[in-house]
């Protein structure tokens, strides 16, 4: 029988008790135990960045990161990045405007990696917008929308801030 | 009136659930508690006999459920134990051959599934895989089409030389043609395999509900109501005892169009068996070493011209490597042989292919499906026509068009659909004065003297296709106006981020005269549509688009027979608007369309204020029947496409790229594109798709290939070392340009667009990479691609050498 680690998971400032063993991935803890399916596996060894998720604020790769090195850390998911009421966040906005997105499979991974990117970086250069995403796979868009989509979340964001 | 959705850049309505994270993807069915997980153990060889497999190790592990290996699926049913099905048989595939769903005796290629084991979770599962043993007797791998044609080992013993299927077509007599053209070339090329490679891999979830007797499968596939058939069959049931969902799907690409895949069919196995929902995930490696690849094709050109670079005969024979089996038939190789000839009349024409097995994974379309390395070759072809007679590229191009005036034009070859090759409209010319227009053609050699000037070199590619999309048989469509007037409509082909619940609804929202909110499109679902084939070959659009703007109008036709009733009006004074159906020049005269969805469906019982308007106390003449003869209560409309034949998509790509002198990097400095799919139902839905083939072709022009070596081992199965584009090796901005040729085969006049961006690319780019070079290295053909950086440098070495 394999031995069992109780672990404390603060996910979009919720805390969630499981039980699990050392080698479950924080990936398949989030997905499988807390049933947040919203983040996504694309190749499990840290390459696509489908699976990128907030560690204290911090772009990591959930397949990388074992369920039992998270507890202590606060982790946001895509499924964290909606407004408190309901609406969508500056990032998913823009991707909704831009066309961002087309088999959605990626896209969570690129919403936390900008998400964390602009709060670094609020007001990127164009060629700062294709550098921020430049770790992140996707097969479907080509990635020309997702680029004017981070160029577009940093106008909303400071349009937000602004007024 | 309200505004006409069709053409418009409405944004999607299904990005709400994928950027909130609510997407259902298959992995995501089924996460409670109790679900099994399986594994499967793969071939670690490429060629192997199976001497013995043991199995005794994996059954005292906890938390194990089952393993399963050939020699128990004949409990399931004998065709259990069958070889998988041949989907798309052909006479000339004489010797096709298809694996089992678990290894019998014998396997083929590195990644052919062996054993299943099923368990708690997948950690487990794995672990059990690793404690299987099997003793292999080692047979020599065929690897590559050389290998292939020399026939010194053969993949499977019965095939003789390899070969699964031969085939010639011809139209004229092209090798007398070119025998008597005052001018003549050969040209030997090249094309590696790549893959389609989705975020999201295979999947398959399975739950048997004893109490309906009753199958319930989700997988992420390209066709649900393909593998609803596969499954009833292989398991012995009756098809309506099977439902199958295809939920959001990850991207296919074509990959998932192949069915059944042997975990579509272990899955529901087992579920039955043990009575239990079971899950298969593939992991990344499993993707690379045991779903399929494409492009792999030798190619050998003869072409016979005249003075102007006007084709006289064209004599064309390829090799096609398909792996290890054959599930899929030629549609790959029967694509290129007749996509390749693109918008040009050859006068003459013949093409011979032979389809052949190696030790390799199993090939299926991807995206494109064989019109890439089509394009190739017959693009390579017009660039060394060109360079041959000294005229530009263009010139030779325009010479062998058909005109605008000769549609319908007829190739006089047979399609992958089994029907005539015969296009239906475009205008080839007119596009590639827009291309010339957008990429700035005539203004190049400027640029590149420019350039020279600061010790630059930079070269330019064009490159045209023309893409047969929308094949048939048929597809078919539900909408169903609810009495609250919410518009449900179901159509059977499935959805792989292409948007179809939002080009749909447009379609429905303008025919019936609704509001777009009020449409809701599901896809894919056997339930709720069981007739359907499939997404592929660019079709949803058209077949679907077609069919549902078809079964819309006829929901139409029947709620303005009710209202002209109700509002005691003649029908041709109606019109819908926002959902209210009334009187043209008297708006007061007004009824909405949930109202008469009430009065379509006269009841005897009321359970809300809606339904008691239609009980029979409340409704209709007591002189008739409450449902007309030749009628049915409810409504909705249903209706089926089947067109004729494809309707023939076309475009052009040009591109600039510039090749460093010393290090031999490749570039892009401009990429643009014209595309004809006839109307544009949402013109940001098929620009993300051009910017998305595009992509996909960047990657398969200048850095993906399968590396297999001689063992048949696949060395760079991960995203690690199979290098797919991040944002950092694609242009930064795609110039698009559209033509509007409205197809005459179906009612909206659409064309398919999926496939289209990544056609041209390895044409294009070996076009622009040899223009390029040309100055310091003339005569250099790029003949084999992909081509990276150190393999451009190494042609150099050798052409400067062979030429110094």
């Amino acid at each position: 029988m394999e031995e069992l680690h109780d672990v404390r998971l603060s996910v979009n400032g919720h805390t969630h008790e499981i039980r699990v063993p050392a080698r479950r991935l924080l990936s398949d803890a989030l997905r499988h135990d807390l049933r947040l399916t919203g983040t996504h596996v694309g190749c499990e060894h840290g390459v696509c960045g489908a699976c990128t998720i907030l560690v204290d604020g911090a772009p990591t790769r959930a397949c990388l990161m074992f369920a039992v090195s998270a507890q202590g850390s606060e982790i946001t998911t895509v499924e964290g990045l909606t407004r408190p009421d309901g609406s969508l966040g500056p990032v998913q906005q823009a991707f909704m405007e831009c066309h961002g997105l087309q088999c959605g499979f990626c896209t969570p991974g690129f919403l936390t990696t900008i998400t964390a990117g602009l709060r670094d970086n609020p007001t990127p250069t164009h060629d700062e917008a294709r550098d921020m995403v430049a770790g992140n796979l996707c097969r479907c868009t080509g990635y020309q929308n997702i680029v004017k989509a981070v160029e577009r979340a940093a106008e909303i964001a400071g349009e937000e801030a602004a007024s | 009136m309200t505004t006409k959705l069709m053409g418009q850049k409405v944004q999607r309505v299904e990005d709400q659930r994928f950027l909130r994270g609510n997407g259902r993807y298959v992995d995501d069915v089924a996460v409670e508690g109790g679900t099994l997980h399986a594994a499967v153990l793969r071939s670690p060889h490429a060629h192997a006999r199976i001497l013995d497999i043991d199995v005794e190790a994996v059954l005292d592990l906890e938390g194990v459920h089952a393993v399963f290996t050939w020699d128990d699926l004949a409990s399931c049913t004998p065709q259990m134990a069958e070889p998988l099905p041949l989907l798309i048989p052909h006479p000339a595939l004489t010797h096709g051959r298809t694996q089992y769903a678990l290894a019998k005796d014998e396997v083929n290629y590195v990644g052919e599934a062996i054993a299943f084991v099923v368990a708690d979770d997948r950690y487990i599962a794995e672990d059990a895989v690793g404690r299987i043993r099997v003793d292999y007797e080692f047979l020599p791998p065929v690897v590559g089409i050389d290998a292939a044609r020399a026939a010194t080992s053969l993949v499977h013993d019965d095939v003789p030389g390899n070969i699964g299927a031969r085939l010639e077509q011809n139209v004229g007599d092209a090798p007398a043609a070119i025998a008597q053209a005052p001018h003549r070339l050969e040209l030997d090329l090249t094309v590696e395999r790549s893959a389609c490679m989705p975020m999201e891999g295979r999947g398959t979830v399975a739950r048997w509900d004893p109490d309906l007797n009753r199958l319930q499968l989700w997988t992420s596939t390209q066709s649900s109501t393909g593998v609803r058939a596969a499954v009833a069959v292989k398991m012995g049931l009756d098809l309506g005892q099977v439902d199958v969902i295809t939920p959001d799907v990850g991207g296919g690409f074509g990959v998932k169009i192949n069915h059944p895949w042997p975990e579509e069919l272990l899955v529901p196995m087992a579920a039955k068996a043990l009575g239990r929902t079971v899950k298969f995930t593939e992991d990344r490696r499993e993707h690379f070493i045991s779903s399929a690849h494409e492009r792999g094709q030798v190619q050998h050109i003869e072409v016979g011209f005249d003075d102007d670079g006007r084709l006289l005969g064209l004599d064309v024979e390829f090799w096609h490597d398909h792996g290890a089996y054959t599930p899929y038939g030629l549609i790959v190789p029967i694509i290129t042989s007749t996509q390749l000839l693109g918008p040009y009349k050859p006068q003459n024409y013949k093409v011979v292919f032979e389809s052949l097995y190696t030790n390799t994974v199993i090939v299926t379309p991807y995206r494109g499906a064989g019109r890439p390395q089509g394009c190739y070759a017959m693009e390579r072809t017009m660039d060394a026509i060109a360079a041959y007679l000294g005229k530009d590229r263009a010139e030779v191009r325009a010479v062998n068009f058909i005109q605008p005036d000769e549609f319908p034009y007829d190739q006089g070859l047979i399609f992958q659909d089994g029907r005539e090759l015969e296009y239906d409209s475009g205008d080839y010319p007119a596009m590639l004065e827009k291309t010339k227009a957008l990429v700035g053609w005539d203004e190049f050699p400027a640029f590149k003297a420019e350039m020279a000037a600061q010790g630059r070199q930079v070269g330019i590619g064009l490159a045209c296709y023309v893409e047969g999309t929308g094949v048939g048989p048929y597809e078919g469509a539900h909408v169903h106006i609810e009495t609250s007037g919410k518009v449900k409509v179901a159509t059977g082909l499935t959805t792989q981020g292409q948007g179809h619940a939002t080009v749909f609804a447009q379609l429905v929202a303008d025919e019936l005269g609704v509001k777009f909110e009020d449409v809701e499109v599901v896809t894919g679902d056997t339930r709720r549509m069981p007739y359907a084939v499939g997404t592929f070959a660019s079709r949803a659009a058209v077949m679907s688009g077609s069919a549902i703007h078809l079964a819309a109008k006829r929901a139409k036709e029947k709620a303005l027979k009710i209202a002209a009733e109700a509002l005691e009006a003649d029908e041709k004074d109606l019109q819908i608007v926002d959902g209210v159906v009334s009187v043209k020049g008297s708006p007061g005269t007004s009824i909405d369309l949930g109202t008469v969805s009430v009065l379509s469906n006269p009841l005897r019982y009321a359970f809300d204020e809606a339904s008691k308007a239609a009980t029979q106390f409340s409704v209709g003449d007591p002189g008739k029947p409450p449902v007309p003869e030749d009628d049915e209560p409810g409504l909705e409309g249903k209706d089926f496409y089947s067109p004729e034949r494809a309707t023939f998509a076309s475009g052009m790509h040009a591109v600039i790229v510039e090749t460093d002198p010393e290090t031999a990097e490749i570039t892009i400095l401009k990429y643009a594109v014209v595309h004809d799919c006839g109307h544009l139902i949402n013109p940001m839905i098929v620009e993300g798709q051009i910017h998305g083939g595009v992509a996909q072709g960047v990657g398969g022009a200048l850095y993906e290939r399968m590396a297999y070596d001689e063992s048949g081992q696949l060395l760079n199965a991960s995203f690690m070392d199979f290098l797919m584009p991040y944002v950092t090796e694609v242009p930064d901005g795609i110039d698009i340009d559209h033509l509007e040729t409205p197809s005459p085969l179906n009612p909206l006049g659409i064309k398919g667009a999926g496939e289209a961006g990544v056609i041209p690319s390895a044409a294009v780019f070996a076009a622009a990479i040899e223009d390029a070079e040309g100055t310091l290295h003339p005569g250099m053909g790029i003949t084999a691609m992909p081509i990276s950086p150190s393999e451009l440098y190494a042609l150099r070495q050798s052409h400067d050498g062979k030429n110094s």
